[in-house]
């Protein structure tokens, strides 16, 4: 019953959020909160989309670029060989990233952590040298992207985005909370704890962490999709740069990833004091201050900022009652 | 033909280089399972403080490198006396935090050495760079026949110092058996903070080589994650000799591929080697 009630609110927020979300586009005439809260809800959307292998499964993936660079590099290369509208993209990466997911979790998933965590870096600078190497998306050099015209209702190519983006972040948050609450989530989970002891009672660890990784790859293709269009721009070493595999890490680890709030508290938090600090310092001193609060919150408070919140996640700890 | 045979003499004198950057690695993960992937950002952080050494005060680098080593040593006592209180003697989830955790210290060191250094490319200054011998056809720089030189002092030092002295000896037997160790009256927590600290006490000649080598960057420490890695994993978990074997052999693939099909395939190299042993040979060569 209280599940019921709890899909009730959660659906509702869902909405009210959207109905704001699009309100905005429609009133404010300034462009530059549509550009801040573009990359605000893009974390929100990798944080989340990590957190579902990384979180409740346990394995610390490094490669968000590594999938965050797919997504853009299929959006790019789609667009240019057809001009495919913006939502063929999107679906375009995130079929890419799934498939990509599902190769990236059969050569690795088997592995120990930490081979997992390398291999997924690995992954990302293979990808990368490809990707200079080709030239029909300009290579190392870049190349320019020349938006289409806007659709309506909007009236800037940076609103329509912004609400693209809130409806990618939305989605994301929708699938990591339904999963949460599945047999999958609780599968996921036990085998986080203790993957032996869940092997031996019968839960299909494998299929399960392949599956996570090939949603969490999807979804995080996907918010990768509009960022050629965003920056009208892209090159491989902004694409697979690895401040988005931190940015994504750190900002679900800050948060709390016993819950799927946790990733979206962190890359809210997180997201928008880098976007002031990007404007009133440097870009240098916002990476530094992600880096701190990473090693900070991965010493002090093990279950994040949900953690210190809410104390039951945070005597699950140790296994302590 | 000539052409190929020059590669592969470069390819061996880079690879012993990769075998000195690398056994410290070989010896915190390894031996000691610490997933250390702030290795190569240490690295590139001794190569910066040997850059200032060099030009402040006009030191060797090499010497500036040794100069580093007891101010790593110590280092490497405090990171490991963190890490240790932090994860390890809590033990719950330990794996994924640890991981997060020098990712993290990695992070912060590339920003600040931005912050100090700015992004340009960093080179020393001394005798033996910037000349070469010529034998015909090929040239081989005499900068990578001192890296060369002093990378395999240091790592058949470092695998003497492991199989031969007491101290090495306590350091494969608490990477063998720690509960045995604990049993027997000695205190293993001591005696594995003293080889993170040997194994970044290491860094600070490796650092040197790496800048001695060719010029250095603040991100420079990525390229080297699939390195070091990639040797250690070949070499089989905690094996100084397979180091060495495995260096060579990344040392000979990355200098052909350069050769053959030029330096913008040259990053992908080593984590394609790294992926392919995963997948293929997770145990190493030499592995048990």
């Amino acid at each position: 019953m209280t599940k019921h009630r709890n899909s009730i609110v959660f659906w509702a927020g869902v909405a009210v959020f959207l109905v704001a979300v699009l309100a905005m586009t429609q009133i404010v005439r300034n462009e530059y909160p549509f550009f801040a809260g573009y990359v605000i809800l893009q974390f929100i959307a990798l944080a989340v989309a990590w957190s579902i292998l990384g979180g409740y499964a346990g394995y610390v993936n490094f490669g968000t670029n590594a999938f965050f660079g797919v997504g853009v590099y299929t959006a790019v290369a789609l667009f240019k060989a057809t001009g495919a509208p913006l939502v063929v993209q999107i679906g375009a990466a995130a079929v890419v990233g799934m498939t990509l997911g599902f190769g990236v979790g059969l050569l690795t998933l088997r592995m120990r952590g930490i081979f997992f965590s390398i291999a997924t870096i690995a992954l990302a600078i293979i990808i990368e040298t490809f990707v200079m190497n080709w030239r029909f998306v300009g290579g190392a050099a870049g190349i320019q992207i020349q938006r289409p015209p806007v659709m309506a209702p909007f009236d800037s190519y940076v609103k329509m985005l912004f609400f693209v983006q809130a409806l990618l972040a939305v989605t994301a948050v929708a699938i990591a909370r339904y999963i949460q609450n599945s047999r999958i989530g609780r599968g996921l989970q036990a085998l986080r704890d203790d993957e032996l002891a869940a092997e031996c009672t019968g839960v299909p660890t494998l299929k399960l962490k392949l599956v996570a990784c090939m949603i969490s790859g999807a979804l995080i293709s996907a918010a990768g999709a509009p960022a050629a269009m965003y920056l009208q721009y892209a090159d491989p070493s902004s694409a697979f740069n690895l401040s988005y595999s931190v940015s994504a890490l750190a900002m679900a680890l800050i948060g709390g990833t016993a819950h799927w709030i946790g990733p979206v508290l962190g890359a809210i938090l997180l997201g928008s004091t880098q976007q002031l600090l990007a404007v009133t310092i440097s870009s240098e001193v916002n990476v530094l201050v992600l880096g701190i609060m990473l090693v900070l919150f991965v010493v002090g408070a093990p279950k994040g900022i949900i953690g210190l919140l809410r104390p039951r996640y945070r005597l699950r700890a140790g296994g302590k009652p | 033909m000539d052409l190929l045979l020059g590669a592969v003499v470069l390819g061996v004198l880079l690879g012993c280089f990769y075998a000195a950057v690398s056994v410290g690695l070989s010896v915190s993960f390894g031996l000691l399972d610490v997933p250390h992937v702030a290795h190569p950002a240490f690295l590139v952080l001794a190569s910066y403080g040997v850059y200032q050494l060099n030009e402040s005060y006009d030191i060797d680098p090499l010497l500036a490198g040794l100069a580093l080593t007891p101010l790593f040593f110590l280092f490497g006592l405090l990171a490991y006396r963190v890490y240790y209180e932090t994860f390890e003697k809590r033990g719950s989830d330990a794996g994924v935090r640890g991981i997060a955790f020098f990712f993290g210290i990695a992070f912060i060191i590339e920003v600040l050495i931005i912050l100090q250094f700015g992004v340009d490319q960093r080179s020393v200054s001394a005798t033996y760079i910037g000349k070469a011998w010529r034998f015909g056809e090929f040239r081989i720089p005499i900068r990578q026949l001192v890296a060369f030189a002093v990378a395999l002092a240091l790592t058949v030092l470092l695998a003497v110092y492991l199989s031969k002295t007491f101290m090495g000896r306590a350091i494969r037997a608490v990477a063998q058996d720690e509960e045995a160790l604990r049993l027997m009256g000695a205190n293993p927590v001591r005696i594995k903070q003293f080889a993170f600290g040997i194994a970044t006490a290491v860094l600070g000649i490796a650092g040197a080589l790496l800048i001695i080598v060719a010029p250095v960057e603040p991100t420079l420490d990525r390229a080297y994650i699939g390195r070091t890695f990639c040797v250690v994993v070949m070499a089989g978990l905690g094996s100084i000799s397979g180091t060495l074997i495995a260096a060579i052999i990344l040392g000979v693939a990355e200098s052909i591929v350069l050769t053959l099909f030029g330096a913008s395939w040259a990053p992908a190299i080593s984590f394609a080697m790294l992926l392919g042993v995963l997948a293929v040979r997770p145990q190493g060569l030499l592995g048990r």
